[in-house]
This record gives C-alpha cells, sequence and structure tokens, in this order.
C-alpha cells in the first residue's frame, strides 16, 4: 500500500502505534507505557474502569495532551510535531458534548468545518449531509441548548465527521443515553466502519464493546492487561457458561465449599455464586444432586462483563 | 415534542432570506480583515465570533453608546462648569480635553472585557477551546483569534466614537485619525494583558480583581483632568499605568499636538502587547494541552 522509503512505510496498514507510550500528572502515573497498534478499517476498544488510562490515551492520540514518555506514531506522524496535520485527518468525540451553545445546529456544523478550512460552499453541503445523517435536518436552525440528549450526542458524531476523517476517536460514545438513542448511535458507528472510517472507542458498557469492537484492550491503572477480539478475550478469560446460585442464606461462603470441584471456578459474592462452568445445566443439575436447593439457578453465557469483572476486580474506582 | 411547529420561529422564506445576506455581510466582514501571516486558521475564530453575536447583537450595539454617553454627560455637562483646560501651553475646551481621552478608556475597557470575562467563559464553561483545539488549530491559534475578534470590535467602536466627536466639534486636528490606530494599539495591548491574566483566573470572584485594576485607571490615569494636578511625587505612579499612556497618545492626536513623546507611549503599549500576548499563548498551551 505505501511506498517503499515514504514515511510511514515500514508502519504496513497501522494508522495508530504506541510503544511504551506513558502519561504522567506530576507524580501520577496515568498511562503507564501500554503497546498498541490499530489498524485501517478496524473498530478498536480501549475498556477500562474510571481512571484506568483509557481518556489520557484518547488524548494523546488526539494530539491534544503531550506524552511524558515512549513512542507514538498517529497516520504515521509524530503528535509533538505535525499536530495539526494529524487532526486534520481525525474526527473526534469527546466524553462530554462540547458543542457551541452559541450556535444554531447547522452553524454548529458549518463554523467547524470552517476551522478544518473547508470553502464556505463545500461546509455549508457538507453540514447539510451531514444533518441527514444524524437525522436532525428539521432541527438545523434551533439552538443545541434545547436539543435532547440523543440529539447533541448525534450532532457530536456528526460534527466530527465534517472533514471525512480517516480515524474517529469516540470517548465513550453512548454513556447517559437511553436505549433507543444507543442503538441509533452504533446503527450510524456500524455505516461508518462499512464505509471504511477507522474507529477508536473508549467504554465501560460491555454490550457496547461486543457489539462494535473487533479487537480491544482492557486497561486497568494505565496498563493494558488483556488484549484481543471480545470472543477471544471470553475464551481466554471466562468460560462458556456461568450459573449464577442464589441461597435464601445471609452468608454464601458455605455454600461455595459445597459445589467445589463442579467449575472451574468459583466466586462468592454476597448474595449469589458464581461457577463458571462448559456446560450449565449439567452443572445446575449436579448442584441438584449434591442436596442443595438454591432459591433460584441461573445458566447463562460467558460475557466480556466477567472477563472485565476478572480483569479489574469488583471493587469500587473513584 | 419534535413536530414541525417548533423548528422555527421565523417564516421559513424570511428566515432564509434574512440568512443569506447577514450570513454574507459577516462573512465578508470576516473576509475583509487585514490578516498577517500565520493569523489564516486564527480568523477562522474571528468569523465563530462573528456568527455568534448574530444572535445577541444588542451586545455589539450596546458598546457603543457608553462612551458616547460619557461625552455628553462629562464634556458638555460638566464642560460647561469646567470652562477650559490647558495643555501643552494650549487652552482648550474640556470637552475636546475629555473626548480623546473616553476613546481610549473605551478602548481599555473593551478589549479587558473581551479578553477576560468572555474567554473566561469560554475557556471553563462553554469548553469552547477545547472543541475548537480538536481541529488543526493550536493554541497560539485561539489566543491570536481571540484577541483579533476583540480588536474588531474596538475598531468599530473607536471609528464610530470619533465620527461621534467630529460631529460634536471636538475635534481639532486631522492628526486625530490617527487616534484610530492609537485606540487599535490600546486594544491590543489590554487584550493581550487581559488574556494572560484570565489563564490565571479559577472563578469569578477573580475579575473583582481586574475591576480592582481597571476602575481607578479609567478614574485616574489623567483621563478627567490633567497630570500636572496631582503633585510632584504622585505623577510617577500615574504614569506607570497603560491607561495614562493610551490616554497621552490618543488625546495628543486629537488635539494635534505632536511631540516625539508619543513615540514613547506607543513603546509602552507595544511592549505591553506583545508580553501580554507572549504569556497567554504559553498559559494556554499549558492550561489546555494538559
Amino acid at each position: 500500500m505505501t511506498e517503499e522509503g515514504s514515511p510511514g512505510a515500514d508502519l504496513g496498514d497501522a494508522l495508530i502505534r504506541a510503544r511504551g507510550l506513558t502519561k504522567r500528572f506530576g507524580e501520577f502515573v496515568a498511562v503507564d507505557g501500554i503497546d498498541v497498534e490499530v489498524r485501517r478499517g478496524e473498530a478498536f476498544g480501549f475498556l477500562g474502569p474510571n481512571g484506568a488510562g483509557k481518556s489520557s490515551t484518547m488524548r494523546m492520540i488526539g494530539c491534544v495532551s503531550p506524552r511524558s514518555g515512549g513512542e507514538l506514531t498517529v497516520l504515521g506522524l509524530d503528535p509533538r510535531t505535525d499536530a495539526a496535520r494529524i487532526k486534520a485527518r481525525l474526527g473526534v468525540v469527546p466524553q462530554r458534548d462540547t458543542l457551541d451553545e452559541e450556535l444554531t445546529v447547522l452553524e454548529n456544523l458549518v463554523v467547524y468545518a470552517r476551522y478544518f478550512g473547508l470553502p464556505r460552499s463545500v461546509a455549508r453541503a457538507r453540514a447539510a449531509e451531514l444533518l441527514a445523517f444524524a437525522q436532525l435536518t428539521e432541527r438545523a436552525e434551533s439552538l443545541v441548548e434545547p436539543l435532547s440528549g440523543g440529539m447533541k450526542r448525534r450532532l457530536t458524531i456528526a460534527r466530527s465527521l465534517v472533514n471525512s476523517p480517516e480515524i474517529l476517536l469516540l470517548d465513550e460514545p453512548t454513556t447517559g443515553l437511553d436505549p433507543q438513542a444507543r442503538h441509533l448511535l452504533w446503527d450510524r458507528l456500524f455505516r461508518l466502519k462499512r464505509q471504511g472510517v477507522t474507529l477508536v472507542l473508549t467504554t465501560h458498557y460491555m454490550d457496547e464493546a461486543e457489539q462494535l469492537c473487533d479487537r480491544l484492550v482492557v486497561m486497568d491503572d494505565g496498563r493494558i492487561v488483556a488484549e484481543g477480539s471480545p470472543r477471544a478475550l471470553v475464551e481466554r478469560w471466562c468460560t462458556r457458561e456461568v450459573v449464577e446460585l442464589r441461597f435464601p442464606d445471609e452468608d454464601h461462603a458455605p455454600f461455595a465449599a459445597k459445589v467445589g470441584g463442579l467449575a472451574d471456578r468459583i466466586e462468592t459474592l454476597p448474595d449469589r455464586l458464581l461457577l463458571y462452568v462448559d456446560d450449565g445445566e449439567a452443572v445446575a443439575e449436579a448442584v441438584h444432586l449434591r442436596g442443595l436447593r438454591p432459591m433460584s439457578a441461573l445458566v447463562r453465557r460467558g460475557t466480556l462483563e466477567d472477563v472485565f469483572l476478572r480483569l479489574t476486580g469488583r471493587s469500587l474506582v473513584d | 415534542m419534535n413536530g414541525p411547529g417548533t423548528l422555527s420561529r421565523r417564516s421559513p422564506a424570511r428566515g432564509v432570506l434574512a440568512r443569506r445576506v447577514s450570513r454574507g455581510a459577516v462573512s465578508r466582514l470576516a473576509g475583509a480583515l487585514p490578516v498577517p501571516a500565520g493569523w489564516a486558521a486564527a480568523r477562522l475564530l474571528v468569523e465563530r465570533n462573528a456568527v455568534a453575536y448574530r444572535h445577541r447583537w444588542t451586545a455589539i450595539v450596546s458598546g457603543f453608546f457608553e462612551p458616547v454617553f460619557y461625552l455628553f454627560s462629562l464634556g458638555v455637562g460638566i464642560g460647561a462648569l469646567v470652562g477650559a483646560v490647558e495643555v501643552g501651553g494650549e487652552r482648550v475646551d474640556y470637552a475636546a480635553f475629555v473626548a480623546p481621552a473616553l476613546l481610549a478608556a473605551s478602548a481599555m475597557n473593551g478589549a479587558v472585557f473581551d479578553s477576560t470575562i468572555n474567554v473566561f467563559f469560554k475557556l471553563k464553561y462553554a469548553r469552547l477551546y477545547d472543541t475548537v483545539l480538536a481541529t488543526p488549530l493550536v493554541p497560539r491559534d485561539i489566543a491570536l483569534g481571540e484577541i483579533t475578534w476583540a480588536l474588531a470590535r474596538g475598531v468599530l467602536y473607536a471609528a464610530a466614537f470619533l465620527v461621534v466627536m467630529a460631529l460634536a466639534g471636538v475635534v481639532r486636528s486631522w492628526w486625530a485619525v490617527l487616534a484610530l490606530p492609537a485606540a487599535v494599539l490600546i486594544g491590543v495591548a489590554f487584550a493581550g494583558v487581559g488574556f494572560a491574566a484570565t489563564t490565571f483566573m479559577r472563578s469569578w470572584q477573580d475579575f473583582d480583581l481586574v475591576q480592582l485594576a481597571v476602575l481607578p485607571m479609567f478614574l485616574f490615569a489623567a483621563t478627567f483632568y490633567p497630570l500636572s494636578t496631582y503633585p510632584e511625587a504622585v505623577r510617577p505612579l500615574v504614569q506607570v499605568t497603560p491607561l495614562y499612556h493610551g490616554v497621552a497618545l490618543t488625546r495628543g492626536l486629537a488635539l494635534g499636538q505632536l511631540t516625539p513623546g508619543l513615540l514613547l507611549h506607543v513603546l509602552y503599549l507595544t511592549l505591553m502587547a506583545v508580553l501580554g500576548l507572549a504569556v497567554a499563548v504559553r498559559r494556554l498551551e499549558r492550561l489546555l494541552l494538559r
């Protein structure tokens, strides 16, 4: 694809490449030497609890946060020296909507397109296209403030597309949206992916990661603790099925001992036992055969959420 | 909720027409602004501000009236009591004496308002600059863009006020035309320092400090009476303030009293502008590129 000797020729199809990428704020290490590679056309996810370093990583990729150490190339260029050139080819959807509240919906798009140096006529045409894409044509003349959360989010995403970006950076794109709005957004993101836009997103919704991401990394404490496709991660870090047993007692620990040996791994929670197994029905029956009578026994598939909780723990992060 | 009735308060045809006219005018205005090399990206922010102000044009118009009201209240009203003032060996009407100072003061007030309160709001609340930084613009473009905008408004006000001065018969020399670029210089100097100061502010309370700096200058920087009114010992205190230099510059030009000393005022204000801008850009980079 790339020519011999041209800058970035050794990159192959990696649009983003980080080696030992580090971000420090004073003593605090937000990103602790991560290696990441994002290929052209894929949807790549950063998963992790709050404070894991996802947003810091995104900001470094977006050229708005200088790295403290390591290497980083975006589109074959170094954010330190080529920020403006890189940003010209990126689309950014920040965690919080930062729409221009002094402007109308249409003006938000036109003015934003002008920041990229698009001629006025092109900016206006592009804005009209994107309004349709975001299903906001009817609200073109409205100010931003009265829009619903979902509309604002769609406008933010539409705005990020004015420069026809090669990479779209989405920081928690659907946080705070109702299910209808989320599904509409996912649909729009799928379309973009089909058009060949590379998506890089952070999320802590596991269903979102499973829906959207071809590949993802799980971050915890500034480090990458696992990497792979959603399916590969479930296979590697979880079992095919999980049996959830609820007993009428306050303390579930004694029951954990009684089901010992039935599962690859048993987790004791305050209100239930989780048995990580390959065949859930068989294990549920074996539990019954041991004379145990749980209030409920739920058999479900192992999910990314199980992987996530196993890797990053169940304790609250503030 | 989303019925078509809520879409637009204006009739479509009128809306489109109004939009075409005003957008064309705004674009032409922004496009006609003089932009030195390196200002190209900054100009886009000026354009954004021009579009935003279409929604609240009253804020633009009101800025014009402030110095005009002062001129008639002080120049005409108080001037009738005061009579003439001695400046540079000449006796001039009080209105002619105070008008150029009001021009300088309004250039200062406009620049300070734009570069402090407006910038702080965009920086901390609207997060406009975070948004802008996701595009090819860099912090330097933001600082230049906002200061250029403050200037563009300042030029408008200064030009309008000069016309009012001429109509009121208080302009005594064609050199007064140069008071316009002088007002621009005063604007850049105060906008640069104002912007720099804003990057250090943490809350709205800090703006009381701005008032604490601006108001005494407005009142005491030889704006309303000559420097010679003060005892010798106090004069240097007045002479270090930037507004004193702004007032002395515009007054010298408007009265046609050209002295080499005017160049000193120009130098003072130029240094202040350069320093303010340099600090503003560096601070903005530290604040926004975390």
